[in-house]
């Protein structure tokens, strides 16, 4: 099994420090780039597993290189910014990021972020087998057969439950925004009618959960979107 | 995302609303003394007793013991002292029952007429305004004091009634009712002395209380209240068919100026009603109306337009023809024109003759005459503009004859006339009629005296110079008439194309202006270039205070403005509010609302009473009003403009002190948090002092944190994200945010099943509750539960934050909420006590409060309590998918 290979785009060479010492305990060897087009030249030569990308860069805003990269490659982004506005952190996302850190964050945080990302690239290898995907340890979907059980018990879920978790199951570990989600599951016309996924992802968390209110996988990020672990 | 679902507050919208009209209820009576004061009193009682604020504004009992039995009990307000001409006169108080504000009040005898001085010459408007102020009002009158019967009434009875009611404030009333007493009993009351003082009862049963007139004065107001039933009906008709009779295109057009116009508009108004015609009054202005004329037609076409007809003055030579277009431009179908004394035949065809030839489609009506104007058409008298020529045509005449003279056998005795009438044409061209008539009747003398055989005698032997006399006469007095005609309709178009041009030059100059002040400058010159009037210009500022702009020289009753300014209706001369006054006071209104109030002055006080005057007073202030609109428009986007900017810089700012703070503590606590991983790992002692490290900057990155968002949220530049939120996702993104601080502490989550979604900002509510959370954490001795619970009471939904800890400080609990105040000072818990003041400023954009207690078995709860919604439905069956 070949070594994980990391790539961090970050001017900061003491949030570097820490970040490759991070990344390098969860076993990837991690390769360092401190512009956008170093980065690029990077990830093209590097074929990095994930990538830490800094949005303010000396030459350019980070998100400019997200374009670039995803006509070629589908490697997961985690995106580090100070700004924490909700609409930069959409804005990541839609550019095709998969998850945003708002600094300063911590170490632990950071880690999880990168395995659960890591966890959907490894094809679920070692979460089950073919169409059965295990949440937690108590539900597990068969996606063939598009049921849902519960510590056994088979879960009744409606039709828009079902498309909701399976959207999300889709894109485990990635950050989906309300818009969306909504495009996926209801359709263009909805993408306003943000209540709806609430509602919905609320039903979802009655049935799924163990609580609804702390929720272990179906993990709310608020104000921008949801994420299932 | 979901903004443009912010509806609009149902009860700011209400109280936004103009308060709903009050009703009228008006007892109707056929004479004095059937009883009305008796019967509204006595409704007022009963209203009373049912509980309702009834107050009496004015009453009169004229001594009657039953009528002021039945004024017990009831708040009678003071009256007003006028002091007119020396003496004191008591007249019903308008601003106290304003003031006062009943629901209903008690104005008897609604056709009196208000003492000079009052806000209104009659007290039928003072009823008017307490309408619109949403006050109901009972009131009483008589069948003779109805305008449209006025003449009916006065001929009948032969006693002249001086003060009425417009027809419409009958026709309009919400309701009325009819007080009836059958003459005989009337005229027993009256006997007895229950109706007039004994003295005053024996002079009224000798005129106006004759049988006769009681019989027919009640015939009348029944037929009045059964036209008013009958309108009634008809109109709900219309209104219940869905396809609405269209009105047949019967339209009126009263012709003035043929003498007894009161009258003749009264009839028309009468006349249009009983139709239910829309109806026009014109007056054909030739130019040889005098000044007691004019203002005679002028008041009546005022008139006319009071009781709802479009009026307009035309000019020309040819009032038939004038008058058969505006009827056709207008389709109107019925012309009424009053009927002119005795005219002679052979001065050609009447006015009407001539209307029957050019518009045969028109229907013609000649109103009777009334009663005063029998004597004729008083006031047509010679124009003043053809005074001058009497010297002239005097001296022309003897001069032509001088000239003449030596030439007596020369020439042949018709030549010579025929200078004479030269001499009379020219007389009449340049003098008008009456020089040229005289210069006629000189003429004849000077050539029968001179030139006809017997020379030097007026002896006529020949009859046939008569013909001559005729001939002179009748050019002289067509073409003066010719000449005054033409040069008065030249005069008023003239003095039209004026006020258009006014109008036109006055817009363009408005376009440029840029300065309330300009639009002062700039109304003031035109109205004094146009009418010779000053003016001065009344805005509101910000506390809807109205000033006077600088520099207008008028002395003004800033009441009166202010009255104008709240009615949106015109005052002061000319109008029906304090027409007493030495101005006109015309509100500034625009599309969206009043801007202001324009106060004109004219010297000439009948100026104002030509309707073209008093348009293009009313068109300069519309102009001036929409100027002020714009420009009030131009400021509000200078400022958003402004405003938008000031808080880009502001975010910005932010922005960049954010990042330049968060960057060197993510590298402070994330190095030191992978220091501290490395010495656990192996296992050494300096550990502790790494964990100290990162605990001390994780402190300072909280701070920071809510440091700028206190600055952000103080900057003003805060924009709602606003959302349905299910209360417990709020609830357990901000214990998922809070991560291992609340560690030391067992939760208690409460959400009522129940409760329903919450409206707000996501991100703000998450920090408004990890700030509570933390300070309950910090507070609280660890090991001590915290309890969150959400819940819907009252129309309210509640979030509380409930913990062990020692409970609030004492002191008022709002102080808290204040920034840098906190519960210890000095004390060894972190934080500069910006969390509740962010908690607060959060609620406070929310519409919610925040409220701190102390739990009655120990520990403090804070309570936020958000106003409650309905919930936003959802559009498809969940069960199928769209």
């Amino acid at each position: 099994m070949h070594a994980l290979t990391a790539l961090i785009i970050e001017d900061e060479a003491a949030i570097r420090r820490f970040v490759k010492s991070a990344l390098e305990d969860e076993g990837y060897r991690v390769f360092e780039a401190d512009t956008v087009a170093r980065g690029l030249i990077e990830a093209g030569t590097r074929k990095p597993d994930i990538v830490v990308l800094d949005l303010g860069l000396p030459d350019g805003d980070g998100l400019s290189l997200l374009p670039d990269l995803r006509s070629w490659s589908k490697v997961p982004v985690i995106v580090l910014s100070a700004r924490v506005d909700e609409v930069d952190k959409i804005a990541a996302l839609d550019a095709g990021a998969d998850d945003y850190l708002t600094k300063p964050f911590g170490v632990g945080e950071l880690q999880a972020r990168v395995r659960a990302l890591q966890r959907r690239r490894g094809g679920d290898a070692g979460e089950g087998n073919g169409s059965l995907v295990r949440l937690g340890d108590t539900v597990t979907v068969d996606l063939a057969n598009r049921s849902v059980s519960r510590d056994g018990e088979p879960l009744h879920l409606t039709q828009l439950e079902y498309r909701l978790l399976a959207t999300l199951l889709a894109h485990r570990g990635k950050v989906l925004t309300h818009r969306q989600l909504l495009q996926e599951v209801w359709g263009p016309g909805y993408v306003e009618h943000s209540h709806y996924l609430r509602i919905y992802m609320a039903h979802l968390r009655q049935k799924l959960e163990a609580d609804p209110a702390q929720p272990r996988f179906l993990r709310t990020e608020t104000g921008v979107g949801y994420r299932l672990l | 995302m979901m903004d443009d679902d912010l509806r609009p507050d149902p009860d700011a919208l209400l109280a936004a609303l103009p308060a709903p009209r009050g009703k009228l209820k008006l007892f109707f009576g056929a004479a004095p003394g059937v009883g009305k004061t008796y019967a509204m009193l006595a409704e007022a009682q009963e209203k009373r007793a049912a509980g309702l604020d009834v107050v009496v504004g004015w009453v009169d009992t004229h001594g009657r013991a039953e009528t002021e039995a039945l004024l017990v009990g009831l708040e009678v307000l003071p009256r007003k002292q006028i002091a007119y001409r020396g003496k004191q006169v008591a007249e019903f108080d308008l601003d106290a029952v304003l003031a006062r504000r009943p629901a209903l009040v008690v104005v008897d005898e609604l056709p009196h007429s208000n003492a000079p001085g009052s806000r209104h010459p009659k007290r039928w408007q003072d009823v008017d305004e307490l309408l619109s102020a949403g006050i109901d009002v009972y009131s009483a009158m008589n069948v003779q004091h109805l305008d449209s019967l006025n003449d009916v009434v006065s001929g009948v009875t032969g006693v002249a009634v001086a003060e009425t009611v417009p027809d419409h404030v009958f026709d309009r009333a919400s309701e009325v009712r009819l007080v009836d007493l059958p003459p005989d009993d009337l005229l027993l009351r009256l006997a007895a002395g229950k109706v007039y003082l004994p003295e005053v009862a024996e002079r009224a049963a000798g005129h106006f209380f004759r049988k006769g007139n009681l019989i027919a004065l009640r015939e009348l107001a029944l037929r009045r209240l059964a036209d008013r039933v009958d309108g009634q009906m008809r109109a709900q008709r219309e209104v219940q068919s869905r396809a609405p009779v269209w009105a047949t295109s019967l339209g009126v057009l009263l012709v003035l100026g043929h003498g007894d116009e009161d009258s003749a508009v009264r009839q028309a108004a009468r006349l249009a009603r009983a139709l239910s015609a829309p109806w026009h009054a014109v007056w054909v202005d030739r130019g040889h109306a005098g000044a007691a004329a004019r203002s005679s037609v002028l008041t009546a076409l005022a008139q006319a337009a009071e009781q709802g007809a479009h009026t307009l003055v035309l000019a020309g030579p040819a009032p038939a023809s004038l008058i058969a277009d505006y009827a056709r431009r207008h389709n109107l179908s019925l012309l009424a024109l009053s009927q002119r004394g005795n005219r002679p035949r052979w001065l050609g065809a009447s006015l009407q003759q001539q209307l029957a030839q050019r518009a045969p489609e028109l229907n013609c009506l000649i109103l009777a005459a009334g009663e005063r104007a029998k004597g004729g058409t008083a006031g047509w008298r010679w124009p003043r503009a053809e005074a001058g020529g009497w010297w002239q045509t005097t001296l022309a005449s003897l001069a032509l004859t001088a000239a003449m003279l030596p030439l007596r056998g020369v020439l042949d005795a018709a030549n010579l006339v025929m200078l004479y009438l030269l001499l009379v044409l020219l007389a009449a061209v340049r003098y008008g009629r009456a020089p040229a008539a005289w210069a006629a009747v000189l003429s004849v003398a000077l050539f029968d005296f001179f030139f006809v055989a017997p020379h030097w005698s007026f002896a006529v032997s020949d009859i046939q110079y008569l013909i001559t006399f005729a001939v002179m006469l009748t050019v002289g007095l067509v073409a003066g008439q010719l000449v005054a005609s033409q040069r008065q309709s030249a005069a008023q178009a003239g003095r039209r194309e004026a006020h258009t041009r006014y109008l036109y030059e006055m817009a363009r100059e408005l376009g440029s202006a840029l300065m309330p002040e300009q639009v002062g400058e700039i109304t003031g010159r035109f109205l004094q270039a146009s009418l010779n009037a000053q003016i001065s210009l009344w805005l509101p500022d910000a506390e809807e205070q109205l000033e006077a702009l600088p520099d207008t020289p008028l002395t003004v009753d800033a009441a009166l403005v202010r009255w104008s300014f709240d009615h949106q209706q015109a005052a002061g001369q000319g109008t029906h509010t304090l027409p007493d006054a030495a101005q006109l006071y015309l509100p500034l209104q625009a599309p969206m609302r009043t801007r202001g109030v324009l106060v004109v002055a004219v010297p000439d006080a009948l100026a104002l009473a030509d309707p073209d005057n008093r348009r293009l007073c009313e068109a300069v202030a519309a102009l001036a009003a929409q100027t002020l609109e714009r420009l009030h428009y131009i400021e509000v986007a200078q400022q958003t403009l402004l405003s938008m900017e000031s808080e880009r810089l502001r975010h910005s700012l932010l922005a960049a002190l954010s990042h330049d703070l968060r960057t060197p503590l993510t590298a402070l606590s994330g190095n030191a948090e992978t220091l501290l991983l490395a010495l656990q790992r192996a296992g050494r002692a300096e550990q502790e002092q790494a964990a100290l490290l990162l605990a001390q900057s994780q402190r300072i990155t909280r701070l920071v944190t809510n440091l700028l968002e206190m600055a952000r949220l103080q900057a003003g530049g805060v924009t709602l994200h606003q959302d349905w939120l299910p209360a417990d996702e709020v609830i357990g993104s901000a214990i998922a945010a809070l991560g291992s601080m609340l560690d030391a502490h067992p939760l208690q989550l409460d959400v009522d099943p129940a409760c329903p979604m919450l409206y707000g900002d996501a991100i703000l509510l998450e920090r408004l509750l990890v700030n509570l959370l933390e300070n309950a954490a910090k507070y609280s001795p660890p090991g001590s539960p915290i309890r969150v619970s959400a819940a819907a009471e009252d129309g309210r939904i509640l979030l509380r934050v409930a913990d062990r800890g020692p409970g609030l400080p004492p002191g008022d609990p709002a102080r808290l909420f204040d920034a840098f105040s906190r519960g210890e000072r000095e004390s060894a818990i972190s934080g500069v006590g910006l969390g509740l003041a962010i908690c607060r400023t959060i609620a406070d954009v929310h519409g919610a409060r925040l409220s701190a207690a102390n739990r009655h078995d120990g520990g403090a709860c804070f309570t936020l309590s958000l106003p409650l919604r309905p919930p936003p439905a959802l559009d498809f069956d969940p069960e199928n998918l769209p």
